[in-house]
């Protein structure tokens, strides 16, 4: 029974964070249709430059804001130099283009620092709490994924629905051309778009990095994660995120603790298969006839 | 279609060599041709050459796989790698646990891929664009933990061992492995060169140009879709095979996230609708890592750490590049430079008139946008 109740303890973490991966893919998705394959490698470079900065001597904070100001950056650029050509082309080109950059990335950070494995500090003990006799494998750090995340989603939250910004934003998502011929400047907003999913990923990957270790390809699996939960959820629902990735989390967790770790990966697949089998537009999302 | 004349006819209408009608005996002389070829090529080169020849002729096979399911029917795949891995493993196990000679033992193996190829493939028909790259992607990368899991079957990272067959005793090992590798690859595009002329091939394109176009003129569009699916797989696995042959052990390091790069960047390079672009793709594949991406480093005095990631630098590089300026390929573009040739010495109007690469290619990867397109693919689309 105490196993159980910390395998589901830290599946709860762990979800919050592969929602966090999947409300970047689903920011992207639902205003270009294009699912961002790079967004874990983009993430993953972010995570070296915070690493850099931590090497500095400032502050975990300090790097977190930092990393987060690069994530913003990174990804405004990555939309405005790869993704506008291609905007309008089938969309093969983009999964395709994506996919590449993220090998791409992987290559780069692999010929700059190697495949060395390095620690990146959390900012909270890692280690699990005494609850009366019983040791609870809830540490700190986890209530602060836990907080983080969910801060992220209500700062999105009240972006989409309380601010003018994010109302054009949905527009955008909604229908781009009425809304171009209303008068929102369409670009500059999906630009946007791209800037705060990459700095979902970032957060992410920022939570993702103390427990495991930073090397080249360690949101490899995460990103098949935060893709499963954004299926599980709707790929253009935010709120189906937070609930794909609690229940990517939870399932991951139970597969990996009863079954075996390294199982983790085909039960994401399954859970996409079976998702895809019986609710295939996932829980959450809008209703929506494909174009003829 | 008729009003624009197959490159290779039109040049042939002109001299007085002229190719079997038939696409049977079309292909099977070219596989002949190619294969007497192959044969003094592996005789000329050296040993280790010959190895190499015989990637090549793997990786075209797998090559041909992908453009199957993804220029051919439109369905994009990241997992073929996973495929291939599902092949050598098969090969693995039925060498560890069997005394059946090669032949029987890659008819098993091209048959369980197949297999393999429907378990995903029936999911995968309800699945578009993102969706469908997203769990092909999850198999490349979640397959090869499956052999971590299960050590005792799979050898763990050891793996197990598959050594090359052993030939005739006055030919060296690496040529006789080359020979079988050839003879399955041209086997291969000569089966596939004739799917894709026959009703089969005319559905596959039929669906990736426009699925509910495809499904009202009869085609079952969901059957299509598995079915290019199981042959893309037993592809990968076939090749998976002989790849497992050339390395001699199997084990789940041989089938990392980037074989599955590798091949999409061979296919994208080589020219996503084409079977002959194959063969452009796997040199490139085979060649870019091992010795290309190596003299590059090596010539910029670069250090280790680069030499060892350059090729996948590259091969994403070649992704996002091609993506972005050119869709069609080596393939695409050697077929526009027969055409203007083709156009040049003909007088025949139709296919005199200056045609912008993609429309020639038909729509692939680089399909234009339902209102792009011009007069001829929109041609074309009606059949004229």
């Amino acid at each position: 029974m105490q196993f159980f109740l910390n395998i589901t303890l830290g599946g709860i973490a762990n979800g919050m964070i592969v929602a966090a991966v999947a409300l970047g893919l689903v920011l992207i998705f639902r205003a270009t249709n294009i699912v961002n394959f790079a967004q874990g490698a983009m993430a993953m470079i972010t995570t070296y430059v915070a690493y850099a900065i931590l090497h500095q001597g400032v502050d975990y904070w300090v790097a977190l804001i930092c990393a987060l100001a690069v994530g913003l950056l990174f990804g405004s650029v990555v939309q405005f130099v790869l993704i506008r050509p291609i905007q309008n082309k089938s969309p093969l080109n983009a999964i395709i283009l994506t996919f590449g950059f993220l090998i791409f990335l992987e290559g780069v950070a692999g010929a700059i620092w190697g495949s060395t494995t390095r620690t990146y500090p959390a900012p909270f003990s890692e280690f699990g709490q005494k609850l009366g006799t019983t040791q609870i494998a809830f540490s700190p750090f986890d209530v602060y994924i836990l907080v983080s995340v969910l801060a992220l989603m209500g700062i999105m939250l009240v972006l989409f629905r309380a601010t003018n910004l994010g109302l054009r934003m949905r527009a955008v998502a909604f229908a781009p051309e009425a809304a171009r011929l209303l008068g929102v400047r369409v670009q500059p907003l999906l630009t946007l778009g791209w800037a705060l999913a990459a700095a979902a990923g970032v957060l992410a990957a920022l939570l993702v990095v103390p427990t495991s270790s930073l090397t080249p390809n360690f949101m490899d699996v995460i990103l098949i994660y935060g893709f499963t939960a954004a299926v599980v959820g709707g790929l253009d629902s935010p709120v189906g995120a937070l609930v794909g990735g609690l229940i990517t989390g939870l399932s991951l967790a139970w597969v990996g603790g009863y079954l075996g770790g390294s199982l983790e990966p085909m039960a994401a697949l399954a859970l996409v298969i079976v998702s895809l089998m019986i609710r295939p537009e996932g829980l959450f999302a809008r209703p929506a006839a494909r174009r003829v | 279609m008729n009003a624009v004349k197959r490159p290779v006819q039109a040049l042939a209408a002109k001299s007085w060599f002229r190719w079997p009608r038939q696409p049977m005996l079309r292909h099977g002389l070219f596989a002949l041709l190619a294969g007497v070829g192959f044969y003094f090529l592996t005789n000329w080169l050296s040993a280790f050459n010959d190895y190499e020849v015989g990637q090549i002729a793997f990786y075209a096979i797998a090559l041909a796989g992908v453009t199957l399911l993804t220029g051919i029917t439109g369905q994009i795949s990241l997992g073929n790698g996973g495929f291939m891995a599902v092949g050598a493993f098969t090969l693995a196990l039925l060498y560890t646990h069997t005394t059946w000679n090669l032949v029987p033992e890659l008819a098993v193996v091209i048959v369980v891929s197949a297999l393999a190829g429907a378990v995903i493939g029936f999911p995968a028909t309800r699945l578009r664009g993102p969706y469908l790259a997203g769990m092909t992607l999850t198999v490349a990368v979640g397959l090869p933990y499956l052999t971590n899991q299960y050590e005792s079957i799979f050898g763990g990272d050891q793996g197990l061992p598959t050594p090359p067959p052993t030939g005739p005793s006055n030919v060296n090992p690496e040529q006789w492995l080359a020979w079988i590798q050839l003879l399955c690859a041209l086997i291969v595009l000569v089966l596939l060169g004739n799917l894709l002329r026959s009703r089969f091939g005319r559905s596959f394109r039929a669906v990736r140009d426009d699925e509910i176009a495809a499904s009202l003129a009869g085609i079952n569009v969901s059957r299509t879709k598995v079915i290019a699916f199981m042959v893309s797989a037993a592809c990968a696995g076939l090749a998976g095979g002989l790849l497992a042959l050339s390395a001699g052990v199997t084990n789940s390091a041989e089938f990392p996230l980037a074989l599955s790069i590798y091949l999409l960047a061979g296919v994208v390079l080589g020219g996503t609708g084409s079977l002959m672009g194959v063969w452009w793709g796997a040199i490139v594949v085979v060649y870019l890592p091992s010795e290309w991406a190596m003299d590059l480093a090596s010539d910029f005095h670069a250090n280790s750490l680069v030499s060892a990631n350059l090729a996948i630098i590259i091969f994403g590089l070649v992704l996002v590049v091609m993506m972005l300026v050119a869709p069609s390929g080596i393939q695409g573009g050697i077929r526009w430079v027969v055409r203007r040739l083709a156009a040049y010495f003909s007088s025949d109007p139709v296919t005199n008139m200056s045609l912008p690469l993609q429309e020639l290619n038909g729509p692939g990867i680089g399909k234009p946008t339902e209102n792009g397109g011009g007069p001829v693919a929109a041609a074309e689309k009606q059949g004229v």
